[in-house]
């Protein structure tokens, strides 16, 4: 092997690690949903490119609702769908969508597009 | 017009105002949860007790409270607070209307403000978080538009169009595709016009008379090399624009996509001819110093080309719900304070009368008070025969009234209609995800960092064992793995499958709740049926007149009639429904009298006529022998049978059943011949059910089956190992339906939202279990088409890319190949998707 072989394996090796750490074992700690005197919890979502937060804690037994703003026209992200409580939402670009959910069970709930590329989890305590 | 104080209070141009002296002032409120005489006294008191309230009077039938009062001393808002205060509930109307310009949060006040100066307005409350008011007002009192005229008063502007779930909200969604779709389209001719020329003097070596102009290692090659670089700039940096800014913003929440894949791809196609240009001494030998510009080019250019390809594809995927939000009707007529007046539909409020003509479309849904028609309901139940209506009928909003005249109370409007509903329902299932989703969900998690993972792998693979130029090599082969993997083509694959097929459902009459129920509805072995109201009608009808000697059969019939026409018993009622069928003349009956547990008597055209059992005869000495026979034979068809007695002599027989409905029986043969045990659950006895069994062709019965134990039955069979499907009506079978594998409610009318059900059939018919069933099939093999093709595609193209083929056939695929490859890879999924539009339930006859 030459030198610059061995550069560019090295190089290479260290750019898979950097992959493997940067998109799977970093994972965001997310963001408390806000309690409302109306009862729910309540939590501003960003759609644009992703969710921000894309994880969101909130408490069982309480409603939850999640209001989504969608500040793109990509059409991957025109729905937002929480498959675990068979609950789905149009997004229309600009506009505020409310979904509303009871969570009754604790656990970590995944929402996302319809084609998976945004992706979100719902933290129930 | 803000100005606080002595500003005039704003007048509604629709409202009776007063506009001098402050003169008394009329209202009707509708007044609701009055049952009982006592009832209008309390709110006729509650509301006298409101300040500047001068009479009252409360009107038990119609529902109404006409009040006068002095719009000076009180408010509408006041006269509901009186009728709720008394413990009854006002009629009011709620809407939510958007607000495009509330910035602060000193704006709510003013909205609310200058709401509640609105005569009418019952409750204003505006939010900073909706960006919205939520008005509660009384439709006879005020109009949408003039609280819409009373916030543009107050400084604000309403933002168009409201956000009501239904209706508009697909319209502003479908311009943003078609813009969405133009814009990829000017940046695919932009990057296609461009990629001519630089495609040609890329490769000057393969024309003759390039290659002599622009000789390898010659200045002039570098220069016009130098210049395609320019010109391919505004290609990246342009129509690729969304693939770096797709990237970016993924990248802002570590996550990885398509647009990641291939921004990096032309990126490194790109630099890599920058770095050939502008440093080729760089490079060990002057062919190495090949420039990439045309990859970088055509890939986007083939790229933005399969992304518009796919916007249009998918947009007809959910065509079916385009179709079902445009039923929608828009005005409606109704009568306001007497007078016919034509509103906006989202104004008709529960409790209104509209007026419905020939060739209108009904509204909103209701129950018809007088006048009578046929109505087309196609639309809704796919039922294409015209459904004859009269006084008491519930119709349903968005059907179309083919012949007749006629006015309707409004009980549904809104989003609670059978419609609104049915467009919820088919959009939540649409967007609900089947269970093999899940599967490919966690792959495509995993799918985008993997493939960079390979590419890098190959990179170093060819760089440090590869062919020489190695360097060339390990680049290209970079590029092919990045941009031939299609994480679309796997996210399509499902979702676009689901959108199609649900909504085929929905044009058929059948509401499929989830992805869940629709893969589930493919594996059933097992169907139970109920029998009442699934199988058969659910009402007992007249089935057989016997009349042995000197009576004919109409006589007995009309005798039988005329005496159970007082009669609220349902079998008296399938008589009388019987003899009417027949146009035969009823009478009235002398001296009815019913004999509790044995049948009744009475006198009719100086006949005495006794209807009963067989003890009631003997009692009163009838000879009923000769009747016998004819009896039993009718019994055991699962009848029920019943002695006509006439001047103390036998008369003959009336028999009347739940009849089956006219397709149960296609039906069921249809369901055996996909392949499916069928089975009846009832709680007749054996004698009724085997009979109606051997009708419709059912093998497996279940009779005597106690209500609550329906749900056991259910559970018996899947403890057979079965998959089972449990077809009743939603009420009284809710608890076997939901432990079935999949549930059928059979609903008919607006009463679509049934919720135990996995799939309800708005038509009442057992076909609808077949086309249900059908398009499960049809659409879950749809979704496994998509996604072996998705797949296969990724797991056969990848390896490709990285050059496995090379080794052994001195294969290596062309980046630009990959680049056609991976955008037709999507626009095909979606088009194989679209396939199922033209899916047609079968037309079984016998």
């Amino acid at each position: 092997m030459t030198p610059d072989r061995w550069l560019v394996t090295l190089l290479g090796l260290g750019l898979i690690g950097f992959i493997v750490w940067f998109f799977w074992l970093k994972r965001s700690t997310g963001q408390r949903a806000a309690e409302t005197s109306s009862g729910y919890q309540e939590a501003m979502i960003l759609v644009k490119g992703g969710y921000t937060p894309d994880t969101i804690v909130v408490r069982a037994g309480k409603p939850v609702r999640l209001n989504f703003r969608r500040e793109e026209t990509a059409s991957c992200s025109e729905k937002v769908i929480f498959a675990d409580f068979n609950k789905s939402a149009d997004l229309p670009t600009g506009q505020l969508v409310s979904v509303e959910l009871l969570p009754k069970q604790p656990g970590e709930f995944g929402f996302a597009c319809p084609m998976g590329m945004f992706r979100g989890r719902l933290i129930v305590e | 017009m803000t100005a606080p104080g002595h500003a005039a209070r704003p007048q509604v141009p629709h409202a009776k105002s007063a506009p001098v002296a402050p003169k008394a002032q009329h209202i009707e409120l509708r007044v609701g949860g009055m049952t009982c005489p006592h009832c209008p006294p309390r709110v006729e008191e509650a509301l006298r007790k409101v300040d500047g309230v001068s009479h009252v009077h409360v009107s038990l039938a119609e529902g109404i409270a006409h009040v006068s009062f002095d719009p000076g001393r009180a408010a509408v808002a006041d006269l509901i607070r009186g009728i709720r205060g008394s413990g009854y509930s006002a009629a009011t109307a709620k809407t939510r209307i958007p607000i495009a310009n509330m910035h602060c949060s000193s704006c709510v006040m003013r909205i609310e403000l200058g709401l509640g100066m609105t005569p009418g307005v019952v409750k204003a409350e505006a939010s900073s978080l909706t960006n919205a008011v939520d008005v509660e007002y009384v439709p006879e009192k005020t109009t949408l538009a003039a609280l819409k005229s009373a916030i543009e008063r107050a400084g604000y502007r309403v933002a168009e169009p409201r956000i009501e779930p239904g209706a508009e909200a697909l319209e502003p969604e479908e311009l943003a595709q078609q813009q969405e779709y133009a814009l990829l389209m000017r940046k695919f001719w932009f990057a296609a016009a461009i990629s001519v020329p630089v495609m040609a003097l890329s490769y000057p070596d393969l024309i003759s008379g390039l290659r002599e102009w622009m000789p390898m290692g010659s200045d002039t090659r570098r220069a016009v090399w130098a210049l395609l670089g320019v010109l391919s700039l505004p290609v990246l940096v342009w129509s690729g624009s969304q693939f770096y800014t797709g990237m970016w913003d993924a990248l802002k929440h570590r996550a990885a996509n398509m647009h990641t894949l291939i921004a990096i791809g032309i990126t490194a196609a790109y630099l890599y001819s920058v770095v050939a240009v502008a440093m080729p001494e760089l490079f060990p030998r002057m062919e190495l110093a090949e420039v990439f510009w045309d990859v970088s080019t055509v890939v986007v250019a083939l790229v933005v080309l399969g992304l518009a390809l796919e916007i249009k594809a998918k947009g007809r995927t959910s065509e079916a719900i385009k179709k079902l939000i445009g039923l929608q009707a828009k005005t409606a007529r109704v009568l306001r304070d007497g007078k016919e007046v034509d509103l906006p539909v989202e104004e008709v409020v529960a409790g209104d009368t509209v007026i419905v003509r020939p060739g209108d479309k009904i509204p909103v849904d209701g129950e018809l008070l007088e006048g009578s028609s046929a109505v087309d309901e196609s639309m809704i139940t796919g039922e294409s025969i015209p459904v004859e209506k009269r006084a008491g009928d519930e119709v349903i909003g968005s059907t179309l009234n083919k012949t007749g005249s006629f006015k309707f109370r409004a009980t549904k409007v809104g989003k609670d209609t059978a419609l609104a509903n049915i467009i919820r329902m088919v959009k939540d299932a649409q967007g609900s995800k089947a269970p093999i989703q899940r599967v490919v969900d966690t792959v495509s998690g995993y799918f985008v960092p993997a493939v960079m993972i390979l590419a890098i792998l190959a990179f170093i693979a060819w760089y440090d064992f590869g062919p020489e130029p190695r360097i060339v090599f390990a680049t290209i082969v970079l590029v092919t793995t990045l941009i031939i993997a299609c994480p679309c083509a796997l996210g399509l694959a499902t979702p676009t499958s689901l959108t199609v097929g649900i909504g085929k459902g929905a044009e058929n009459g059948i509401l499929i709740r989830s992805g869940d129920a629709l893969q589930s509805s493919e594996k059933l072995d097992t169907v139970i049926l109920d029998k009442t109201g699934t199988i058969t009608r659910g009402e007992p009808a007249l089935t057989d007149v016997v009349a042995p000697k000197a009576q004919s059969e109409d006589e007995v019939l009309r005798l039988a009639a005329s005496l159970e026409r007082g009669s609220e018993h349902p079998l008296g009622e399938a008589i009388v429904k019987g003899a009417d069928a027949r146009k035969l003349a009823l009478k009235d009956a002398k001296g009815f009298a019913a004999i509790p547990g044995h049948g009744v008597s009475g006198r009719i055209d100086d006949h005495d006529v006794l209807l009963g059992n067989a003890k009631l005869m003997r009692d009163r000495g009838i000879a009923i022998e000769n009747l016998v026979p004819d009896w039993e034979r009718l019994a055991n068809e699962g009848k029920t049978p019943m002695f006509v007695g006439i001047d103390g002599k036998p008369g003959g027989l009336v028999a009347v059943a739940d009849t089956v409905k006219p397709d149960s029986k296609v039906a069921i043969a249809a369901l055996k011949r996909l392949g499916l045990e069928v089975v009846m659950l009832t709680g007749d006895n054996q004698r009724t059910a085997k009979a109606i069994a051997a009708e419709v062709g059912v093998d497996r019965v279940l009779a005597e089956v106690l209500p609550e134990d329906k749900a056991h039955e259910v559970q018996k069979l899947q403890l057979e190992g079965k998959a089972v499907g449990m077809v009743g009506d939603g009420i009284n079978d809710a608890p076997a339906l939901s432990q079935a594998d999949v549930g059928f409610a059979i609903g008919t009318g607006t009463d679509v939202a049934i919720e135990a059900s996995d799939v309800t059939l708005i038509k009442g018919s057992l076909m609808g279990v077949v086309t249900a069933i059908e398009i499960s099939k049809a659409t879950m093999g749809n979704v496994r088409q998509n996604l072996v093709g998705a797949f296969g595609y990724n797991v056969l193209g990848i390896p490709v890319a990285m050059g496995l083929l090379y080794p052994f056939f001195g294969v290596l695929l062309s980046p630009l190949i990959a680049a056609a490859a991976m955008a037709f890879s999507s626009v095909t999924v979606v088009t194989n998707a679209n396939r199922l539009r033209f899916f047609e339930p079968r037309r079984l006859s016998s």
